[in-house]
């Protein structure tokens, strides 16, 4: 190519590129423009533009009844799902069965705490050397010496029967994926949806379809547990090097024996971080299934905590966060865990040195607790708890006048100066002027899809009737996720300027972030009691996890030469900070903002038993009858809301990665 | 079979890249270029390729990355299908053959070494090396004492349990090496077997093939990109550019006379007396005095004699038994890199 042609090839593409901004900075105005008229303008223009009339909007609610109970009762499709209630009833009874002696098949005793402690002691060996013996064993004794046993095995008896079910299903299905590019193009949008939809909409079908408790339980535990998994199938599968699958081919393997012997041992990890993933999610659902009456330790949580009991709250708080930091690192350190030869004529004792550890730890500590009863069950006398003394120190620290001052201010100025005046603000806006706002930042942020699913989707959320509602819901969220990136973010550029600090504050989100949800309301209560603030500060938490995270990692993953360049440019520290780092940390960002935003939508649905007015509250009511049409026109107002977010911050992070050939 | 059938043949072979490679192949106007297709949309992986490798011939298959080099090995073994033309195992036409017929091929005649090597992570040396025989059935015993005797052949004896992520590069290419040939098969390919390793291993390496081949007397299809890699072990050398096949001729043959300026670069910088040998520029019938020098002797190994002796020809014993004469001159201007 000439030279000639070759700068008119670059002036071409400058001009194009600037007729495109020209483009998208007309559309954006437009639509911002048109959206601000409207909220202006709002009490001379028709009534049906602020908020969608009664008549306009369609019975949905009574649409989804009428179809579910077709389902249930023309097709039949509650005999399926009763006969797989019985199947999952037995497997879950015996669990509880060998755990805490639930008088079911196979009507063993109990397993002594003792021998479960020392056992996962022993695991933890084996997975990750004396530190994670400590933990696994510790997790255990803890447990069992706070008095919480049996309500841990509660909890322990669903997740022994979810997670196989979950691994399974996902592995399956993200195989099936991975086979047929219909089916996974099919099962994409769905996964989405599964992901934002709010937790009430996993436990009324589960309720309804199956049976209250511990079936209903591992039912909406299996199915919120399942899409990593079969994302990361279908990622483990892909990744399979295309040497390793010639060399399988060419040795003449069957399709059986692709799959067999080199697709999935070779996607072991993939595959094992997804198991990873489905236990993590198991625990953080099954703690919530307190909602439709499981027992366990969600149900004592739930109930401590609605009786103000900070005290006992805090002990099965601590409980339920060693048992996801133990079931997190064992699954982790077994993705890590690569087989090992041993030297030519090593006895077998010795290769099976482990199993063979576990099984005389399992004799000993079972025949110890045959003569020891107290290292076969902690009674209620002597169990450690220290519930009321813990309390009165919570309660009375909180009582310090200072303190309490301090309390009562941030509440005060949070309530009268952010929270009220935003939420006004937000119920007055007209219906249209939040839609084509949501359009335009659809529009500007990722183009005209992505402006499309901001339009169609909160016109339906209008459509589905529960608009103020779900605009308190966007209020809450959007107010917790700003606060989040507006203490986060520094505290994340204070970190990522020193190594160690990074790395302590990407282990302490990781660590935080196997946390199940529930958890986090805990401190929110704790200092602010049951208040509106309580329910931001619970999301605050929660999603600053991500947003710091994220943060972190976006500016500790700029290329080092990079910011040597910068320096040698003579760039200060902020210039460096602002014209280098963040532009080219923000798509990494751009993915802990987003996963904010759907952390900060599932959060606020939990807080409603503190008593909020949201979509949220709706749901919760629900629960007690079988409006299963009107659970999911309210979760699905959620999920419009959180997936048009969703599309238009990846699609944007898309093109940024594009842009900057990352 | 008759023994003069090629082991393998490939006539006019076609592979394209692209939404319907048949339709466009069939439609297309002969003569298109390289470029021309691919602005059809089209990427011509390999493009009207054809040439035979007979039974214990070395062919190796010399190319810069993208030229088609692997993904013509890659129609030789079916990995790909091909979009036109033929290929031919022992004279049998390996497109028509069903999915069983195929498998049971490869299970029986042919083992290929990869340039990422393609171990199991998940399996012991041994079990990779057994990995080829238990896909066949062979039962637990036999198949253990033949990978036995493989790692012995590849100089792994000691490393029969460890893990391939436990082996160095060099280490993890020899129990490919020994997958490939676990199954006795009679075609061996090579892709890059030694492209991802360091130069010095790389040397060593070459060096063990070369017994290798020496010991079993394969056909082999081998790929490189490194020049002098192919002048050093092939018996045949084709040279691939965009798909297409330059030129196919014995290392003497294509260094001696480049048929393209696109060969022509390669042979450039190669010390062409390192690599010619005496049988090349020997002709026969004309009888000459003197003690004949050995046929496959390089040029530059004759340097001495070239320069001494003041005949113009020099006797040159021939792989035939007979003798030939070599034109002093002509050898002179191979040993000081003249050109003609």
């Amino acid at each position: 190519m000439s030279d000639s042609t070759y700068v008119g090839a670059t002036r071409q593409g400058a001009e194009a590129a600037s007729v495109g901004a020209i483009r998208t900075r007309t559309v954006v105005l437009t639509l911002f423009g048109a959206a601000i008229l409207l909220a202006v303008l709002k009490p001379w223009i028709p009534s049906a533009l602020v908020r969608l009339p009664e008549g306009a909007i369609l019975p949905w609610a009574d649409w989804l009844d009428a179809g579910f109970s077709w389902l249930q009762n023309d097709i039949g499709l509650i005999h399926v799902t009763r006969t797989i209630s019985g199947w999952l009833g037995f497997l879950t009874d015996a669990a509880a069965n060998v755990l805490y002696g639930k008088a079911r098949w196979p009507r063993l005793e109990a397993l002594p705490w003792s021998v479960v402690a020392a056992c996962s002691a022993v695991l933890g060996y084996w997975l990750g050397g004396w530190r994670l013996a400590l933990l696994a064993g510790g997790t255990f004794v803890w447990t069992a010496l706070m008095g919480q046993w049996r309500w841990a095995m509660e909890t322990l008896s669903v997740i022994a029967v979810a997670v196989p079910f979950g691994f399974g299903i996902g592995l399956l299905l993200g195989m099936l994926a991975w086979k047929s590019r219909r089916f996974e193009e099919a099962l994409r949008p769905v996964l989405l949806v599964l992901q934002t939809l709010p937790f009430y909409s996993y436990l009324l079908p589960a309720v309804i379809f199956f049976k209250v408790g511990p079936t209903a339980a591992s039912v909406a535990t299996i199915v919120y547990s399942m899409p990593p998994m079969i994302l990361m199938t279908i990622v483990g599968l892909r990744k399979v090097p295309p040497d390793v699958v010639e060399a399988g081919r060419m040795s003449g393997c069957t399709r059986w024996q692709m799959l067999r012997h080199v697709f999935l041992p070779s996607a072991r990890n993939e595959i094992l971080v997804g198991l990873n993933q489905v236990i993590m999610l198991a625990l953080a659902m099954v703690v919530l299934t307190a909602f439709i009456g499981m027992p366990g330790l969600g149900a004592k949580l739930l109930a401590m905590m609605n009786s103000f009991k900070l005290g006992r709250s805090f002990e099965i708080g601590v409980t339920i966060v060693l048992l996801a930091v133990t079931l997190d690192r064992l699954s982790k350190a077994w993705v890590v865990k690569q087989p090992e030869h041993f030297e030519r004529g090593t006895p077998w004792w010795q290769r099976h040195a482990f199993l063979l550890l576990g099984i005389a730890t399992f004799v000993l500590f079972y025949l110890l607790s045959q003569f020891l009863p107290i290292l076969d069950e902690v009674g209620r006398r002597q169990s450690l708890s220290r519930g009321s003394e813990i309390d009165a120190i919570i309660k009375g620290a909180l009582g310090i006048s200072w303190v309490k001052a301090t309390t009562e201010f941030i509440r005060w100025f949070f309530n009268i100066w952010v929270l009220i005046p935003t939420e006004l603000a937000l119920l007055f806006l007209p219906t249209f002027t939040v839609i084509l706002a949501m359009t335009g930042i659809g529009y500007l942020l990722g183009g005209w899809f992505p402006a499309l699913i901001g339009f169609l989707f909160f016109a339906a959320v209008a459509q589905l009737g529960w608009w103020d509602r779900a605009m308190l819901t966007l209020h809450s969220t959007l107010t917790a996720v700003l606060l989040a990136m507006l203490f986060g973010m520094p505290l994340a550029i204070w970190a990522a300027r020193r190594a160690r600090a990074s790395r302590w504050m990407i282990f302490a989100c990781d660590t935080a972030q196997t946390f199940p949800s529930f958890i986090y309301l805990l401190p929110a209560i704790m200092l602010f009691g049951i208040t509106p603030i309580t329910v931001i500060l619970a999301i605050l938490i929660y999603t600053m996890v991500p947003v710091v995270r994220y943060t972190v990692e976006g500016l500790r993953g700029v290329p080092r030469e990079i910011t040597e360049a910068a320096d040698m440019a003579g760039a200060t520290r902020w210039q460096k900070l602002w014209k280098v780092e963040f532009p080219l940390a923000m798509p990494t960002i751009a993915v802990g903002l987003n996963q904010a935003f759907i952390f900060a939508f599932f959060m606020v649905i939990i807080a409603a038993f503190i008593g909020t007015r949201d979509l949220g509250q709706e749901m919760q009511r629900t629960l007690a009858g079988t409006d299963l049409g009107k659970n999911f026109t309210l979760g699905f107002s959620v999920v419009f809301m959180a997936l048009s977010l969703d599309i238009a911050i990846n699609s944007w992070a898309r093109k940024r990665r594009e842009i900057l050939g990352q | 079979m008759d023994s003069d059938t090629p082991v393998i043949s490939a006539e006019n072979v076609w592979k394209l890249f692209g939404p319907s490679p048949e339709a466009y192949l069939s439609r297309m106007p002969a003569g298109r270029s390289f470029e021309e297709i691919r602005s059809d949309g089209y990427i011509a992986g390999v493009k009207d390729v054809s040439l035979e490798v007979a039974k214990g011939e070395m062919l190796v298959i010399m190319g810069l990355s993208g030229s088609g080099k692997s993904t013509l090995v890659r129609c030789f073994s079916r990995l790909h299908d091909i979009t036109g033309g033929a290929v031919r195992i022992d004279g049998q036409d390996i497109m028509s053959l069903n999915a069983t017929e195929l498998i049971e091929l490869r299970r029986s005649k042919m083992g290929m070494v990869f340039q990422s090597f393609g171990l199991l992570p998940h399996r012991t040396v041994l079990e990779n090396v057994a990995f080829p025989l238990e896909m066949r059935g062979q039962d637990r015993h036999a198949r253990r004492e033949r990978a036995l005797e493989m790692v012995r052949l590849v100089g792994l004896e000691g490393r029969e349990d460890y893990f391939p992520r436990e082996l160095s590069g060099g280490q993890q290419q020899r129990v490919g090496i020994a997958r490939s040939l676990a199954i006795e098969p009679n075609i061996w390919f090579l892709d890059e077997p030694f492209s991802a390793l360091d130069p010095l291993i790389r040397r060593e390496m070459q060096d063990e093939f070369l017994r290798l081949q020496d010991m079993l007397g394969k056909t082999i299809v081998f790929i490189t990109h490194d020049f002098d890699e192919a002048l050093r072990l092939a018996d045949r050398i084709a040279i691939m550019k965009d798909g297409a096949v330059e030129q196919v001729d014995t290392p003497d043959k294509i260094v001696l006379d480049p048929a393209t300026e696109y060969v022509a670069k390669f042979t450039e910088e190669v010390d062409k007396a390192s690599v010619v040998h005496a049988s090349v520029l020997a002709s026969d019938g004309v009888p000459v005095d003197g003690e004949p020098v050995p046929g496959d002797a390089t040029i530059l190994s004759l340097a001495r004699r070239l320069v001494e002796d003041r005949s113009d020809a020099i006797p040159v014993s021939l792989p035939d038994g007979r003798t030939g004469a070599m034109d002093r001159k002509a050898a002179l201007a191979v040993l000081f890199g003249e050109r003609e």
